[in-house]
C-alpha cells in the first residue's frame, strides 16, 4: 500500500457546470448558523453592493469538493479514505460567490509529503465561472493516519 | 457577538487590537445539517461506532464547519460578508462531539495582526473546544473600505 507519487502535478478533470442557487445558500448558511442576511435576502445582499445573495465564505468547498474528489477517490492513487482527516485549508477569493452563478471547479494534486506513518496529500482546486473569471481556488490537505 | 455589525473601515483597524471572542455551540444536529448542507457524509461525523473503529474518540465535527465558524467570526467583524481574500486554517485537533443535548463548544477569538497595501488587513484567530486548539495558523485577510 502507500501513495503512488506519480500522481504528484496531475490535474483532474474540470467538473460539470454548478449553478449556485439562492435555496442551497440559505441552507448551507443555515447549517453553519449564521443568521447574516446577505445569505437569504437578495435585497440586503443589493443593498451591500452584489447582484444577489452571496454564499459564506466556506461554502467554496461544495463546489471544490466535486473536483478534490475525484483526485481523492482515484483508486490508482492509493489514499484510504477511511483513515483520512483534513489537515489544512485554504482559500484565496477574487470575489464571492452569489447565487446565479455558474462555475467549474479544477483540481491539481500539488504537494504529497510522507511523514513517518502519516501521509499528507495536498490538492488545489480553482473554481472559475463557465465564462472563465477565477472566482476562488481552494488548497486543501488531506492526512492519511497509519494504520489504527 | 451575534448578528452583523457596521463594517469596519481600513482606518480604524488598529495592528495588535484583540478582538472580542465568540463562542458557537456544536451539536450532534449541527453535524448532521452540515452533512446535508456540504455533502460531506464521512461516517466520522455521524457515527460513533465507525468513529471509535477508525481510533478517534467520539464524533468529530468537519473540520470545514470549524472553519465556518471562524470565517463567520471574521465576516461578522468586517461587516462584510464577501470581504475576505484569503483564508486558512490548520486543523490542530478535533472537535469531539458527544451525543447530549450540549454538544461541543468552540471559542472563536482573533487578533489584528496587520495592514497591507490595497486596503488589506490580516486577522490572526485562534479556536478551542475542549481544553484543545483546534485550530492554529488561522489568518484571514480582509479588504476594507
Amino acid at each position: 500500500m502507500g501513495i503512488n507519487r506519480d500522481y504528484l502535478g496531475r490535474t483532474f478533470p474540470v467538473t460539470d457546470p454548478y449553478e449556485v442557487s439562492r435555496v442551497k445558500i440559505a441552507e448551507f448558511a443555515g447549517a453553519i448558523g449564521d443568521p447574516n442576511p446577505v445569505y437569504r435576502d437578495r435585497a440586503a445582499a443589493r443593498a451591500a453592493g452584489y447582484p444577489d445573495v452571496i454564499a459564506p465564505p466556506t461554502f467554496a468547498v461544495v463546489i471544490a469538493m466535486a473536483a478534490s474528489g475525484m483526485a481523492v477517490a482515484d483508486p490508482g492513487l492509493g489514499l484510504n479514505y477511511a483513515m483520512v482527516l483534513h489537515g489544512e485549508q485554504r482559500f484565496e477569493y477574487s470575489r464571492p460567490l452569489h447565487a446565479g452563478d455558474v462555475v467549474t471547479a479544477q483540481s491539481t494534486i500539488s504537494g504529497i509529503r510522507e511523514v513517518g506513518s502519516i501521509t499528507m496529500l495536498t490538492t488545489e482546486t480553482e473554481i472559475r465561472t463557465v465564462d472563465g473569471e477565477h472566482v476562488c481556488t481552494g488548497f486543501s490537505t488531506l492526512v492519511e493516519r497509519g494504520e489504527a | 457577538m451575534s448578528g452583523v455589525t457596521s463594517p469596519v473601515s481600513y482606518a480604524d483597524a488598529v495592528p495588535g487590537t484583540e478582538l472580542p471572542a465568540a463562542t458557537y455551540p456544536v451539536t450532534r444536529l449541527s453535524l448532521v445539517k452540515y452533512c446535508g448542507a456540504s455533502g460531506d457524509f464521512n461516517v466520522i461525523h455521524w457515527n460513533e461506532r465507525v468513529a471509535r473503529s477508525v481510533g478517534l474518540p467520539d464524533v468529530i465535527a468537519h473540520g470545514m464547519f470549524t472553519m465556518a465558524l471562524a470565517g463567520r467570526y471574521v465576516t461578522d467583524w468586517a461587516g462584510d460578508a464577501g470581504a475576505l481574500v484569503e483564508f486558512g486554517v490548520r486543523f490542530s485537533a478535533p472537535v469531539v462531539v458527544p451525543d447530549d443535548e450540549v454538544g461541543a463548544v468552540i471559542e472563536v477569538s482573533g487578533t489584528v495582526e496587520g495592514k497591507l497595501d490595497g486596503n488589506r488587513v490580516v486577522l490572526g484567530l485562534t479556536a478551542r473546544s475542549g481544553g484543545a486548539k483546534v485550530l492554529t495558523r488561522a489568518r484571514a485577510v480582509v479588504r476594507l473600505p
